[in-house]
């Protein structure tokens, strides 16, 4: 968590985030700016690594006419956004019944022991961020399957995933 | 009428209620108890604590009173077996996660969950798993947090929404993790902030100032009048042992609903600050000496005796805006009494050029409540937030739930949570200009010529699609409002705005109001504490001096009464005071000691009875709630003594009844009239910008409560007086 006051200085937004997010005010009612909040985060988290920052979230605020803490709302509840710096590539590994049937808690066992780190954190390198999945990610007829990023991986053994996990750098 | 009525039946009794109503609001009416933590009056529904479920026939399973309208025929049981199965449920639920730590909780003995608990919970609970913890969350030196036992009805974050106009708190997070709060680390900052203390209905929120001094029950309550601002806000002193532990709201619909500004709620903590003095001083060459009542007040008399004596004009005397009723008419006697007429409690005011066409008491042109209804207002000079914390929740009501169109004309953009339809700040002209050309656009619009007074201003007027949109808004419609604020008021043009004002009101049929500057001015204006007029509104033969100019006269010999400091009076006015003279000072503090000779130590507003007559012209007394500290005695009754002591006829008031009673016998002719008269063109008095009203400086009881100089309204203030 940060300690930026929100009176602060914005950052601002880039060019292309706002025409993203020009591009959502359009479907919806003028007054409902509201609505396109989710995607200003999903667009903004893309742009930064994979996580949002306080200066993001007040600077979409600001665009949105907003208060922050509205922003910071909707960032907090949905588990497809980051609120601390985390590792780039974003490792999901489903453990829902039908994964779970097939062996998806081994499999996150072994991704565990293999980044050395537990799920919900980060290789200190800053490659890997193993993320809390909230499950299930409508893959049952491939499980266990394992989401990086927004790739989904099927049918995966333990030697699949390592070789999935070494390509990427 | 009755297309609007269906007929309901509650618990078999058959009422009938308003189409659209919730549940539990027929229920609430027909005096069946619902128990619930979310839902509240004066906030949005928000139906997620499900305290409230009740049976209703037909339907499957039990509703939620508080989101269920009712409809024709609807059969409702509040107490039957499955309603109070459910509500059981539900108490279950709540006290899941819910600490037991009531014995350490300041909520304990006051709180809607212990309540409840105690009706609807079950006397073992069946949960052996662990309680989540939640960090407490730092917002601000006002309320403390113990976020763990929040409950999430959500009340405090409606309130911030829907109450202040901005949102502040929110829901973090979900599910099992949800958590209220800021997110980032930062203070709730709404000059109303206060009011989720008693809008929460666990010990989540709590009192920061008041924090595990006092339990609610060894408490007594006794009601009080906030001094602070003219609304005549009404709260309640929770005393102990003759001290006040904190201060709550006392609900008013027609002044302050159920809320009260943090002012307010928080300036309790200035009566024992450690300046207060508790013995009548005298200034002995460079040092002070205690002495007794007796000696000090002889001193006095005599000292003030004597001066009379040679010339009566040479006395000055100066009453803060904040004084009871009653010590203004004593104050007012006194005064005349030793035959001068140099009174005043206008202390902030530079511009006394036309107070003869003052209306005998500043109104406010309506009464609160009905600010609420008005269709369009015009502020002009008044940084309302801050002058009248909940007058400008009630103008904030009127523009978001009504639409009204309010606008303003000030030296400076100040920051409002609600539409403004226009905005007229400096702009490299003053007031005065803006002001002018609104009433040329209004002139122009209707083809009239404009009054006199103000012929020569208008002339020169510039008016722009602003002014003309100004001009518009208040010409047509239902309700419309000018009102002149303090800003206007210490402003060395106000005679100019005041007739703008009064022209722009007769042109475009709009009212006008005055919102008045300090917090007891209509009763200081009644009991006659003015230079030009007595008792009433009562014309004198002659006039005296008003505050500056008695300052700038350097008399021989001055009075103030209610703790008035250097920061109340014009810049420099300690120096005048004591070129020549010799100064009595009834005060609270010791700072008195910057300027006066004689200091007798008097009871703050808490510790005296006494009566507030507020913006609209209502009269409201209080008992006193506390006893004053040490040998401090409210100052109605050291008035009397000292007009004992002058030897004035009459002055034998055995209670603060009997003075407020006198008054208000002479005053039983006033009626609430701002119409203005004048038709002299009116000149601008001096170049003299007004005093900024600070939020939380605006007396010496605000300027001594440690929490709120603590915020950051305040640090931010102060930053600014450096720089």
């Amino acid at each position: 968590m940060s300690n930026t006051d929100h009176n602060a200085v914005q950052t601002g937004l880039s060019a292309h985030l706002k025409e993203e997010i020009d591009h959502w005010l359009t479907k919806f009612p003028p007054e409902r700016k509201r609505s396109a909040v989710l995607a200003a985060l999903r667009a903004a988290q893309h742009e930064n690594n994979g996580f949002l920052t306080a200066q993001q979230m007040d600077a979409i605020a600001e665009y949105l006419q907003l208060p922050p803490i509205q922003v910071y709302e909707v960032a907090s509840f949905y588990s497809m956004f980051e609120t601390k710096p985390v590792g780039r590539y974003h490792v999901s590994v489903c453990t829902n019944i039908s994964c779970m049937l097939c062996g998806g808690e081994e499999l996150l066992e072994h991704v565990e022991k293999r980044l050395g780190i537990k799920v919900g954190e980060s290789t200190s390198d800053g490659r890997f961020f193993l993320k809390r999945e909230e499950e299930c990610l409508a893959a049952c007829t491939g499980a266990p399957m394992m989401m990086v990023d927004h790739v989904f991986y099927e049918n995966l053994t333990p030697a699949r995933v390592d070789e999935i996990l070494d390509s990427l750098k | 009428m009755s297309d609007d009525l269906v007929n309901i039946e509650i618990n078999g009794r058959p009422v009938q209620a308003r189409k659209g109503q919730m549940l539990i609001h027929a229920t609430d009416a027909s005096g069946d108890y619902v128990p619930r933590f979310c839902y509240h009056d004066k906030l949005p529904i928000a139906a997620n604590c499900r305290m409230c479920l009740v049976e209703v026939e037909k339907a499957p399973k039990p509703l939620p009173a508080c989101a269920t309208p009712v409809a024709e025929g609807m059969k409702i049981f509040t107490k039957s077996p499955k309603a109070i199965a459910a509500q059981k449920a539900v108490m279950e639920f709540l006290l899941i996660n819910h600490p037991l730590d009531c014995p350490i909780c300041d909520q304990g003995g006051e709180c809607e969950l212990q309540d409840l608990a105690v009706g609807f919970g079950r006397d073992v609970a069946r949960y052996a798993e662990r309680k989540r913890v939640v960090k407490d969350k730092n917002i601000g030196p006002l309320v403390s947090t113990d976020m763990t036992r929040c409950i999430h009805c959500t009340r405090c974050v409606r309130f911030t929404s829907e109450i202040q106009g901005f949102q502040e708190l929110g829901t973090c997070g979900r599910g099992e993790h949800v958590e209220i709060g800021t997110f980032i680390e930062k203070s709730v900052e709404h000059e109303l902030s206060g009011n989720i203390i008693d809008l929460c209905p666990v010990g989540a929120l709590n009192s920061k100032p008041y924090r595990y001094s006092a339990r609610a029950w060894e408490m007594t309550q006794q009601p009080l009048v906030s001094p602070h601002d003219s609304v005549g806000t009404n709260m309640f002193a929770h005393v102990l042992r003759g001290r006040v532990m904190r201060v709550v709201p006392r609900v008013n619909e027609d002044i302050n609903e159920n809320w009260i500004a943090d002012r307010d709620r928080y300036s309790y903590e200035g009566l024992y600050s450690e300046d207060r003095l508790t013995k009548p001083q005298m200034r002995e060459g460079y040092s002070w000496r205690e002495v007794d009542w007796q000696t000090a007040l002889h001193a006095v008399a005599d000292r003030l005796n004597a001066v009379a004596r040679q010339d009566a004009g040479q006395i000055g005397v100066l009453a803060a805006p904040s004084v009871t009723l009653e010590e203004a008419y004593l104050t007012q006697r006194i005064a005349r009494g030793l035959g001068s007429n140099n009174i005043d409690h206008r202390l902030q005011r530079s511009d006394c050029s036309d107070q003869q066409f003052d209306p005998v008491f500043p109104w406010l042109g309506c009464s609160i409540a009905e600010l609420e209804q008005t269709g369009s207002l015009l502020v002009i000079g008044s940084n309302l937030r801050k002058e009248a914390p909940l007058l400008a929740h009630r103008i904030r009501k009127a523009a978001v739930k009504r639409g009204a169109q309010v606008a303003f004309i000030n030296a400076r953009t100040y920051k409002y949570l609600f539409p403004v339809s226009g905005y007229l700040a400096s702009n490299g002209i003053g007031m005065v200009d803006h002001l002018a050309a609104v009433v040329a656009a209004a002139a122009q619009a209707k083809g009239v010529t404009v009054p006199a007074s103000v012929n020569a201003l208008v002339a020169k007027a510039q008016a722009s699609d602003a002014h003309r949109a100004i001009a518009a808004q208040l010409s047509s419609g239902e309700r419309r409002i000018i009102l002149l604020g303090a800003l206007a008021q210490r402003d060395g043009g106000f005679a100019q705005l005041r007739a703008l004002a009064a022209a722009l009101s007769q042109i475009t049929g709009a009212q006008l109001g005055y919102i008045a500057d300090g917090g007891n001015t209509v009763a200081a204006h009644l009991a006659g504490v003015l230079p030009h007029r007595g008792v009433a509104g009562q014309s004198l033969p002659a006039s005296g001096l008003s505050a500056a100019d008695m300052l700038d006269a350097k008399l021989k010999s001055y009075l103030l009464v209610g703790s008035i400091e250097a920061q109340d009076l014009p810049a420099g006015a300690i120096e005048k005071m004591r070129a020549n003279g010799f100064v009595v000072a009834l005060s609270s503090y010791a700072s008195a000691k910057d300027y006066a000779d004689i200091i007798l130590p008097i009871g703050t507003f808490a510790e005296t009875s006494g009566t507030y007559v507020n913006v609209e012209g209502r009269w409201q007394s209080v008992p006193g709630a506390a006893s004053p500290l040490g040998e401090a005695r409210p100052a109605w009754k050291v008035l009397r003594v000292l007009g004992n002591l002058l030897n004035l006829s009459d002055f034998d008031y055995e209670n603060s009844e009997q003075i407020r009673d006198e008054l208000r016998n002479q005053t039983g002719n006033v009626i609430a009239d701002n119409r203005y008269h004048n038709t002299a063109a009116v000149a601008r008095h001096s170049a003299a910008e007004a005093i900024e009203v600070q939020l939380y400086s605006v007396d010496a009881i605000v300027r001594r409560a440690t929490a709120l100089q603590l915020t950051h309204e305040a640090l931010q203030a102060r930053a600014g007086e450096q720089a």
